[in-house]
């Protein structure tokens, strides 16, 4: 995919935004700076991407602009916003209202949650017309109808009656996009669009974006964490970091030629889709499911209930000290497999053979001694340590079961600590003192604990930093070699797949479509949904780790 | 401007230690002067009823045909009775049934109707039996099972006080399973069930610390509405014995009289409604302080 710049509407050199040292500080006792002298601009027609990771500023900046600061939390201390030369810090409540829909928008993260669940989603984008203009309302409803064409929603007309739940994830970021350009602001800030979203939708909702950008001119102020998009949309980039402006300068500037070290770390820290050489292991097989069916099903009292096929007809094989890769959009059934491997769920059918013996079919004593073979790392690392324990007493769990003493297993914790990076002594500390980083190496430690033979990684570097995402990774690759332990990875993220998976499963609605080497899958697709989703891919385009085109 | 790589070092290394503990949270609720009134009163009651007898009281049962309707004097701080038993006596005396029948009712509905919640939200091959018979209680009405169980087996505090108690119990068994509902598929209670952890300890170490915060809640508010039960059958006539001192008795006799001795209802009415009052006055703020989003959001 290229989402080149060639724009049919000239970049011109009218500045709509400008932050000029902007400051934000918490109020409170604390008053603790959020936002440090950020200063930059945008000009109409062009798009800028805000980079940086959790906790940058990259959202404060944004909310400061909209003048939706949470109030008694944050106060701007500083600097000026102006947003087509009208200074938005000293608005009014009013006029911000005003300014809010019809020189600037935003577009959120999660276009469920900015939507309300129940109005029908055309009579949503009324509203927005029915406040700030003063059509009447059949004008207004051919207009809605007309935006609707214009984010290529189909059947326009029965969209117009849906509610958000009716809706794909895709389509609901349409009609939040719609009624976001609806009064064709000069400014519009996207939060992360395309986070929440399936690859292959992200692309398109990219070429909307764009799209709609040249027909009216509108400035984007784009943030994001993902360098694969910066690098498919950016006309220039704004590196943030600890709520100052790190660098910025045009996308080739900062992804070719960056100045700053912190920059320089961020780019080259980018996964590359390519895989890298292995040899791929011989080692004896630890895992093999074969015909693994699970079908969800809802029983009714009355009529027969509804039945889905989450995984239908999955053989895997999981040797010794290999990493295999099960990757696939959101429903494709990849997690199921993971559960179902875990016993975590019942597989409906199929069998799963871990050491000689069937367990998908065990009982619950039966499974005690498979429970020790096989761990699982979570993706949410703030839900997956009892928020109540030390951090000592979690890790440890696993081995009081198998009726190790606490006297023994307190210096192993203290070993598996140190064997992801941390010192032993934070034991004695609650998860909520640890980063999020920092919490997954406690949930992978806390795995190890047991000795495994297999580990299970359900999405677990897809919430991180792309920083600390390199870190947990490598940390995952240098616990393989050490102890040969066979991984089953799940992802959505194709580059991540191409840093670590040996061999990679694709699976599509609940159906394994390609599998093979690393290499083959990602080199030389066979099926044309593996090939799609590469093509879908953001920044193929760039090889950031050498800095440079690809 | 920064130019290390600062991600890369603030992950080897912990943060300090820096939200506010439970205890501080209660701490600053405590200054608040409406909280801290309650609490007061509260304390007093209970401090009063646990020495009623070295109060000046003199034996709250003891008839005296020749003392009858007297009103306030040295001897009888509050007048007496009908039956010229000292008011002030049975009203200190009445504080002590009150706070059995309040915390009597929240202890045993919520040790009870923890376990029932934890069972149906946790097993679900329970949920849809227990709660259809938590549904059949709910539809009991309270007063009505209170004056089939005294016909059946006669007035006694025990009877009172499971009467007030069974009426309570689905409210807790909701509140604990909605709970147990929401917990039970976190990351982390799946990780424990990878880790081997035996059914009994997960629940006991990764679900039901969960419910201890909205338990205390829910309890301040059986409490109070328990100690308004026990008046209103006792002033019904289908509680306590006539002749146990409890606030409701009181006032159940009192009515008769009410225009020439207003105090043989006012005086455990005003305690009565005090009682209460601090009671929820303090459940809203355990409420505060145990689940700060919650009063964000009120």
């Amino acid at each position: 995919m290229n989402i080149e710049s060639s724009k049919s509407y000239a970049a011109t050199n009218e500045v709509v935004l400008s932050v000029d040292s902007l400051t934000v500080r918490a109020t409170g006792r604390t008053a603790q700076q959020v936002l440090n002298n950020v200063s930059f601009e945008i000009k109409a027609g062009e798009t800028v991407c805000i980079v940086g990771e959790s906790g940058s500023g990259k959202s404060v900046t944004s909310l400061s602009i909209m003048g939706l600061l949470p109030k008694g939390g944050l106060v701007p201390d500083g600097g000026s916003i102006h947003l087509d030369g009208e200074n938005v810090l000293s608005a009014s409540e009013e006029r911000l209202r005003k300014l809010r829909a019809t020189r600037m928008a935003m577009v959120f993260q999660e276009p469920m949650t900015a939507l309300n669940p129940v109005e029908k989603v055309g009579e949503q984008i009324d509203e927005v017309l029915s406040l700030h203009t003063d059509l009447s309302r059949r004008a207004r409803r051919s207009r809605v109808l007309a935006m609707l064409e214009a984010v290529h929603l189909p059947d326009v007309t029965r969209i117009y009656d849906s509610f958000p739940h009716q809706l794909s994830g895709g389509q609901r970021q349409r009609i939040v996009i719609a009624m976001a350009l609806i009064l064709k602001p000069k400014l519009l800030i996207a939060d992360e669009p395309t986070t929440a979203l399936d690859v292959t939708t992200q692309k398109q909702i990219l070429l909307l974006i764009r799209e709609l950008q040249q027909q009216h001119g509108t400035a984007v102020m784009f943030i994001t964490h993902d360098f694969g998009v910066v690098a498919e949309i950016a006309d220039r980039i704004v590196v943030m970091n600890r709520g100052r402006v790190v660098e910025g300068g045009s996308r080739e500037k900062i992804l070719a030629r960056p100045y700053e070290n912190y920059t320089r770390m961020l780019v080259s820290t980018v996964p590359s889709l390519i895989p890298k050489q292995r040899t791929l292991p011989t080692g004896d097989i630890v895992l093999q499911t074969s015909k693994l069916h699970k079908t969800y099903g809802k029983k009714k009292v009355f009529g027969r209930g509804v039945s889905v096929s989450a995984a239908q007809d999955v053989n895997l094989t999981l040797r010794r000290g290999e990493v295999v890769g099960v990757v696939g959009e959101s429903g494709s059934g990849k997690s199921t497999v993971a559960r179902c491997v875990m016993r975590l769920i019942d597989p409906t059918s199929g069998s799963i053979w871990v050491d000689g013996a069937d367990v998908a079919g065990a009982s619950r004593a039966e499974l005690k001694s498979f429970r020790q073979r096989v761990q699982i790392v979570f993706q949410d690392p703030y839900r997956s340590l009892n928020p109540r324990l030390r951090v000592g007493d979690s890790i440890i769990e696993g081995l009081l079961n198998y009726g190790v003493s606490r006297e023994e297993a307190r210096p192993q914790a203290a070993a598996l600590l140190e064997m992801v990076g941390l010192p032993a002594d934070v034991m004695q500390r609650y998860p909520h003192q640890f980063s999020g980083g920092q919490r997954q190496r406690i949930c992978i430690a806390r795995a190890l604990a047991m000795k495994p033979d297999i580990l299970v990684a359900d999405e677990a570097v897809s919430a991180l930093d792309v920083s600390v995402q390199a870190q947990v990774l490598d940390l995952l690759e240098d616990i393989r070699s050490k102890t040969g332990i066979a991984v089953l990875f799940i992802t959505h993220d194709l580059r991540v797949a191409a840093q670590i998976c040996d061999t990679i499963v694709v699976m599509q609605n609940g159906r394994v479509v390609e599998s093979g080497t690393a290499e083959m899958v990602l080199a030389s697709p066979q099926h044309q949904y593996t090939q799609t989703l590469i093509d879908a891919a953001p920044g193929r385009g760039w090889d950031f780790q050498n800095f440079r085109a690809a | 401007m920064s130019t290390l790589p600062t991600t890369l070092i603030s992950d080897a290394m912990p943060p300090e230690p820096s939200t506010p503990s439970l205890f501080d949270e209660l701490k600053r609720t405590l200054r608040s002067v409406p909280i801290l009134t309650a609490v007061l009163a509260l304390l007093l009651i209970v401090i009063v009823a646990l020495i009623a007898q070295w109060l000046g009281t003199s034996d709250p049962i003891a008839i005296n045909p020749g003392n009858r309707l007297k009103s306030a004097s040295i001897d009888h701080w509050m007048g007496t009775d009908a039956f010229g038993r000292d008011i002030y006596s049975r009203v200190l005396y009445g504080a002590r049934v009150s706070l059995i029948a309040g915390l009597g009712a929240a202890a045993v509905s919520i040790s009870v109707g923890l376990v029932i919640g934890v069972l149906a939200g946790y097993f679900r091959g329970f949920d849809a039996i227990i709660m259809r018979v938590m549904d059949g209680l709910m539809a009991i009405p309270g007063i009505l099972l209170a004056i089939a169980l005294v016909s059946l087996s006669g007035a006694s505090l025990f009877t009172v006080l499971i009467a007030i108690t069974i009426p309570e119990i689905p409210r807790v068994v909701r509140l604990v399973r909605s709970v147990i509902l929401s917990v039970r598929n976190e990351p982390y209670v799946e990780a424990a069930i990878s880790l081997g952890t035996p059914v009994p300890v997960i629940l006991w170490r990764h679900l039901v610390p969960n419910t201890v915060a909205p338990l205390i809640v829910q309890g301040t508010y059986i409490f109070a509405s328990a100690i308004i039960t026990e008046a209103i059958l006792s002033f019904l006539g289908v509680g306590l014995p006539a002749e146990i001192p409890s606030w409701g008795n009181i006032m159940a006799e009192g009515r008769m009289y009410f225009q020439m001795r207003p105090g043989l209802i006012l005086y455990p009415g005003i305690l009565l409604s005090l009682t209460v009052l601090s009671v929820n006055v303090l459940g809203d703020a355990m409420r505060d302080a145990l689940d700060p989003r919650m009063a964000r959001k009120l």
